[in-house]
C-alpha cells in the first residue's frame, strides 16, 4: 500500500553495484497490485536491470498510462520522476519529456488496454519516430481494473473468467512493433526473470525505440483454464529463441561460450548483447524474417520470446530532427531569443 | 435601370477580387495592397476562401482606408475586379449602386449579365495575354499582373511604387523581375490608351502609414513563439492554425540554429492527432521545456483530457487556438469567436483556465511571448485565442518589439542546491499563499525532489489520496491560483467618451478595428459609450468596475450564444439585463456598420420615455 512506508533497513552485506548503490536504492513504494501479478514480477526485473547496470536512479523518466500496469512505476526507482498520465497517451508524453531532455533515460510503462485499444495510435507513432525509450507493455489479456473485460490483446477463442469465448482477432503488439521500425524488440515473460532482466537492460542501453511485449498473467481475472495468457498455458508455450547476457562497457566477455553458440551485438554506447541461440536459425538482424516466425509460430500456438529483432546502428528522433546536443529544456534566453535586432529586420521586411 | 452618378472617393473605397482558387492570382492581389500601403494610405485585406485547394471560387477583398480603419467595412463592394465566370452573377450583384466593374472582355457577354447603375469597364486580358505569352502557365500568372497594371492606371496609381515591390520580390532574380514589371506595363498602357483614366475610385499619396508593419497574425503570433523561448512545437494540421505552426518553423530555420554545428534548438513535431500534439507538449513542459501547440476548435476537443490534467497536474502547456466557425466541422475557412466557453472551462470535473485575446498581430506577438511566462509562473495551460480574420489576413500593426533587457519567468523551480540547503519539497504545497507551488524538473536530485505526477487526487506532498479534505485543499488551492493569475494576465483597456455615459460597451479580439471605427459612427448618432477591451480571462477586477459605473453594458462577440458575456455573467455573478448582447456569427468578420447600427438601434429605443413617467 502505497501509504506504508516501506521499511529502510537492510542486511549490511548487501550487493552493491558499480555506483555503490544497493538493490534498496532502486525501489519504490510498496505495490498495491494482487498478491502474485506478474506484473510485480516486472517491476523486480525493471529493478534488477537498472541495478546490474548501475544507473544512476535519479536519470530516470517513468512515463506510464492508465491501469494496473501504469500504477507500478510508482513501485520502482522512489528517486526517479514518474508520470502516471491519461489513458493510453503514455507514447506522446514520453515523446515530449524526450525531447525536452535527450539525457534521460525513458521507460514508458503501459498495458495492453493502454496501448493495444486506447492508445494503439500513439503506440504506433512513438515506434515510427524512433524515439529513444524502453517501451514496456505488462500484457495481460484483460482490463483488471475495471474487472476482467477481455483487452484487444486476448486471442481469438479464449475464454474469460465468467466463460465469455473472444470472437475478436488478438493484435500482436510485437509484430506492429516490427513492421513500424522498432529497432530492439523482444518478447518476454513475467515469470522467467533470467530472460527478461537482460532484455530490458539490453533495451535501456539501446538507443532508439525499444519495445518489450511481457506477457504477465493477471492472477484475478485471466489465470483460468481457457486463458491463453495465464502462468499454466504460457509456461506451456513458450518457444524461446535465445537467451541474453548484456556487457556494459569496454571489459572484455569473459563468458565461455561454446563456438558458434552465441551472436555478439554491439551497440551504440559499446555496450554487448551476447545471444545465446536456442532456435539455431533464427536471426535476430533478420526483420522479415523475424516477422514470418512470428506468424508461423502463432498459428501453431506458440509464443515466441526472446529478443527478437535489434538494429545495433539505429537512429532516434533527435537524430532525425538534428537537435543540439545539449538538452533543449537548459537552452536559456541567449540561446533561444533572436533579440531586437534581428526583430527590427523582420519588422523592415513586412513594409 | 435610372442613371446613377458614379462613385467618387480618394483613399476610401472597397475593392474586390474575384478569382479562382490556385490560380496564382493571391500574389498579384497582394501585391496590390502593398502598392496601397506604399502611397502612405492604410489598407486592410482580406482573404475569403474555400475549404479547396483548386477550382473553387476564392476572394480578396481590400480596403482601402486613409481613415485607417481595418476592420471589414461591409455594405458591398465599390470596385470588383470579376475574374471567375462562376460567381460572376453573385459578384455584379454585390457591387454598390454607382460602383465598379472590371472584366476581361475578351469574349463578349450579353447585356444582361451587367448592370446599369454601374460603370463597365472591359480590358481584353486573355487577348492581350495570348498575343504576349504562348506558355499557359506564364498566360495565367502574367495575367493577374496585367490586370493589376490596368488597376494602376484606373486608380492613378504611381507605377514607380508596383515597380519597385516587384523589384524587391524577385532580387537576384533578373528575369522574373523584367518579365512583371514587363507585364505591369502590358496592362497599364492598354488601359491609358484605351480607357478613361482615371476613374472616380482614386489613391492618391498619403502619410498615413507610418512605420506600421503588414503581417499575418499566425506569422505574428510564431514570431512571439520563437522570442518567447518555445523549443516544442507539436501540432497536427488544421486550418486556420497549420500556417502559425509552419512558420515557427521558418523562423526556426533562420534563427535557431547553432551557428558552429548548425543543430537546431528546437524540435517540431507533426503528429498522428491532436490527443498526440497535446500529450508532447504536456511531456516536454512537464521535463523543463517550453512547449506549444497550434490548433482549431476541433481539436480543442480532442484535447480536453489533457488540458483537465495539465489543470489538475499544474504541467504548463502553451495551446494557440486559431478559432473558425463551428460547431462539428462548421465552417472551417470563415472567422469566429466560438471557443471561448470551450476553452474557458475545457475538461470534465471542475476546471477554469487562463484565455488570451490578442486583437491584431501585434499583440498576437506579444502575447505569445507572454504565454510562455504565464504558463510557467502559474504551471498550467494558456490558450492564446486568435481566429482566422487575425490569423490568415494581413493586418496593418504597429511593429513587433522585443525588449533586450527582458528575462523569461520560468516560474517557481526549485533545484538542487535550494534542496541540498534543505528547503522542504513539497510539489502541491502553496509556501507563498498565491496558490502557486514549487516543482523540479525530473533528473534534478538523486535522492532531493522527485515525486510522482498524476492526475488522481493527492496531497501536498503529491502522495496518493482519496481523503474528502484532502481533495478538497488542493482544489481550494486551485482556485487562490487562479485568483493570483487576475493580477498576471494583461489587463483590460479602458477608453472613455468625449463626456461621461451611463453606457459602456465590452469586446475583444478581433471585433477591435471595427469597434474602433463602430464608436465613431455612434458619436455621429450621438450615442456616447465607454470602451472596454478585454485581454484575457480570468477578468481583472476592472471589469466589475466598469459593469458596475455603467448602467447597460453591450457586449460585442462574434459567436451566436454570447459566450463572452456568458463568462461575465458566470464569474461576476451580476445581472445578466444588464449585459445587451450583440452578435455576429455569420462566418464574416465583423463590421463597424453592423455594429453600430445594432447598438444605435438598442439605443434609440432606450430613448422612448417610460410609460409611467409620461402618465404621472
Amino acid at each position: 500500500m502505497t501509504y506504508i512506508a516501506k521499511p529502510k533497513f537492510h542486511h549490511p552485506g548487501i550487493k552493491t553495484n558499480a555506483l555503490g548503490f544497493t538493490h534498496r536504492d532502486y525501489e519504490g513504494k510498496i505495490s498495491t497490485l494482487c498478491a502474485g501479478c506478474g506484473h510485480d514480477s516486472i517491476t523486480a526485473s525493471i529493478i534488477e536491470a537498472c541495478f546490474e547496470l548501475s544507473i544512476e536512479p535519479h536519470r530516470v523518466a517513468k512515463i506510464s498510462g492508465i491501469g494496473c500496469s501504469s500504477k507500478t512505476p510508482d513501485y520502482f526507482l522512489g528517486n526517479s520522476h514518474g508520470f502516471n498520465s491519461v489513458h493510453g497517451r503514455m507514447p506522446s508524453v514520453l515523446t515530449g519529456a524526450n525531447l525536452a531532455n535527450r539525457e534521460l533515460i525513458y521507460l514508458g510503462v503501459s498495458g495492453d488496454g493502454d496501448s493495444a485499444s486506447i492508445g494503439f495510435g500513439q503506440f504506433a507513432h512513438a515506434i515510427r519516430r524512433g524515439v529513444n525509450m524502453t517501451y514496456v507493455v505488462e500484457n495481460n489479456g484483460v482490463y483488471g481494473l475495471t474487472k476482467g473485460q477481455f483487452s484487444a490483446t486476448a486471442d481469438r477463442g479464449s475464454k474469460s473468467k465468467k466463460g465469455i469465448t473472444n470472437t475478436d482477432n488478438a493484435i500482436d503488439l510485437v509484430g506492429i512493433a516490427l513492421q513500424l521500425g522498432a529497432t530492439y524488440v523482444a518478447r518476454s515473460f513475467s515469470g522467467d526473470k533470467k530472460q527478461l532482466v537482460p532484455i530490458i537492460a539490453g533495451a535501456i542501453q539501446h538507443k532508439g525505440a525499444a519495445f518489450i511485449d511481457v506477457v504477465s498473467p493477471c492472477i484475478a481475472f485471466n489465470n483460468h483454464a481457457g486463458s491463453t495468457k495465464s502462468y499454466d498455458y504460457v509456461r506451456e508455450h513458450n518457444d524461446a529463441v535465445n537467451r541474453l547476457d548484456v556487457f556494459t562497457g569496454r571489459d572484455p566477455i569473459t563468458v565461455d561460450y561454446a563456438p558458434g553458440t552465441v551472436q555478439i551485438v554491439e551497440q551504440h554506447d559499446g555496450s554487448r548483447l551476447a545471444l545465446r541461440k536456442i532456435d539455431a536459425d533464427y536471426d535476430p538482424h533478420d526483420r522479415l524474417g523475424a516477422m514470418t516466425f512470428l506468424q508461423k509460430h502463432a498459428a501453431q500456438g506458440q509464443i515466441v520470446t526472446g529478443l527478437l529483432y535489434v538494429d545495433p546502428d539505429s537512429e532516434d528522433l533527435h537524430s532525425h530532427l538534428n537537435t543540439v546536443e545539449q538538452p533543449l529544456n537548459r537552452l536559456e534566453a541567449a540561446d533561444l531569443c533572436p533579440g531586437s535586432t534581428a526583430l527590427d529586420k523582420i519588422n523592415a521586411s513586412l513594409r | 435601370m435610372p442613371q446613377q452618378a458614379p462613385l467618387s472617393s480618394v483613399n476610401d473605397f472597397v475593392v474586390r477580387f474575384a478569382n479562382v482558387n490556385g490560380s496564382g492570382s493571391a500574389s498579384a492581389n497582394e501585391l496590390f495592397a502593398r502598392a496601397v500601403l506604399r502611397h502612405g494610405v492604410p489598407v486592410s485585406p482580406r482573404n475569403i476562401f474555400p475549404s479547396n485547394i483548386q477550382g473553387l471560387p476564392t476572394w480578396y477583398e481590400v480596403r482601402v482606408t486613409e481613415a485607417g480603419h481595418l476592420g471589414a467595412r461591409g455594405g458591398g463592394t465599390d470596385l470588383m475586379v470579376a475574374m471567375n465566370p462562376q460567381t460572376w452573377d453573385k459578384d455584379v450583384a454585390g457591387i454598390v449602386p454607382g460602383g465598379y466593374l472590371f472584366y476581361d472582355s475578351t469574349k463578349p457577354m450579353p447585356s444582361t449579365k451587367f448592370r446599369g447603375d454601374i460603370t463597365v469597364i472591359g480590358v481584353p486580358l486573355t487577348a492581350i495575354t495570348n498575343s504576349t505569352y504562348t506558355d499557359p502557365r506564364q498566360r495565367q500568372l502574367f495575367k493577374n499582373i496585367i490586370y493589376l497594371g490596368a488597376l494602376c492606371a484606373l486608380l492613378d496609381m504611381d507605377p514607380k511604387l508596383i515597380e519597385q515591390l516587384i523589384g524587391e520580390q524577385y532580387k537576384g532574380k533578373e528575369k522574373l523581375l523584367s518579365s512583371n514589371v514587363h507585364a505591369l506595363h502590358l496592362g497599364r498602357d492598354w488601359a491609358l490608351q484605351n480607357l478613361k483614366c482615371p476613374i472616380g475610385l482614386r489613391i492618391r499619396k498619403a502619410d498615413k502609414v507610418g512605420d506600421r508593419i503588414f503581417i499575418e497574425g499566425n506569422n505574428a503570433a510564431a514570431l512571439g513563439a520563437v522570442y518567447g523561448g518555445a523549443t516544442v512545437c507539436a501540432w497536427y494540421p488544421i486550418t486556420p492554425s497549420s500556417s502559425l505552426a509552419e512558420a515557427f518553423g521558418n523562423h526556426c530555420k533562420k534563427l535557431r540554429h547553432d551557428p558552429k554545428t548548425g543543430k537546431a534548438r528546437y524540435a517540431i513535431v507533426q503528429t498522428e492527432d491532436e490527443l498526440a500534439s497535446i500529450g508532447v507538449v504536456i511531456g516536454a513542459s512537464w521535463n523543463g521545456a517550453r512547449a506549444f501547440t497550434t490548433t482549431s476548435g476541433p481539436g480543442i476537443s480532442l484535447m480536453t483530457e489533457f488540458i483537465g490534467l495539465s489543470y489538475f497536474a499544474e504541467i504548463p502547456a502553451v495551446i494557440m487556438n486559431v478559432q473558425r466557425a463551428g460547431p462539428s466541422t462548421g465552417m472551417p475557412t470563415r472567422t469566429q469567436q466560438c471557443d471561448v466557453i470551450a476553452c474557458a472551462y475545457a475538461s470534465h470535473g471542475d476546471t477554469k483556465h487562463v484565455l488570451l485575446f490578442p486583437e491584431d498581430p501585434a499583440e498576437a506577438f506579444e502575447f505569445a511571448a507572454t504565454a510562455f511566462d504565464l504558463a510557467e509562473r502559474l504551471q498550467t495551460v494558456i490558450f492564446l485565442m486568435l481566429d482566422l480574420d487575425i490569423g490568415m489576413n494581413q493586418r496593418l500593426c504597429r511593429p513587433l518589439k522585443w525588449d533586450d533587457a527582458r528575462q523569461y519567468d520560468r516560474g517557481k523551480i526549485m533545484t538542487a542546491e535550494m534542496l541540498d540547503e534543505g528547503r522542504d519539497f513539497g510539489r502541491y504545497l502553496d509556501v507563498d499563499g498565491d496558490g502557486i507551488p514549487y516543482r523540479t524538473y525530473p533528473g534534478t536530485h538523486p535522492t532531493k525532489g522527485s515525486y510522482f505526477t498524476r492526475g488522481t487526487s493527492r496531497d501536498r506532498y503529491a502522495r496518493y489520496s482519496e481523503e474528502g479534505a484532502v481533495y478538497a485543499d488542493n482544489m481550494q488551492r486551485l482556485i487562490r491560483k487562479f485568483e493570483t493569475a487576475q493580477d498576471l494576465v494583461p489587463r483590460p483597456l479602458q477608453a472613455n467618451a468625449a463626456k461621461p455615459t451611463r453606457y459602456g460597451v465590452i469586446y475583444f479580439g478581433s471585433t477591435a478595428p471595427a469597434m474602433d471605427e463602430a464608436i465613431e459612427l455612434l458619436e455621429a448618432r450621438g450615442h456616447l459609450l465607454d470602451r472596454l477591451r478585454i485581454r484575457a480571462f480570468p477578468f481583472h477586477s476592472s471589469v466589475a468596475s466598469f459593469l458596475a459605473e455603467h448602467d447597460f453594458v453591450y457586449v460585442v462577440e462574434q459567436n451566436r450564444d454570447a459566450q463572452l458575456r456568458q463568462l461575465i455573467v458566470n464569474e461576476n455573478g451580476i445581472d445578466p439585463v444588464r449585459l445587451v448582447p450583440i452578435l455576429h456569427y455569420d462566418g464574416t468578420p465583423i463590421t463597424a456598420r453592423f455594429i453600430a447600427d445594432a447598438i444605435g438601434d438598442h439605443q434609440d429605443h432606450l430613448k422612448v420615455t417610460p410609460l409611467r413617467k409620461a402618465v404621472s
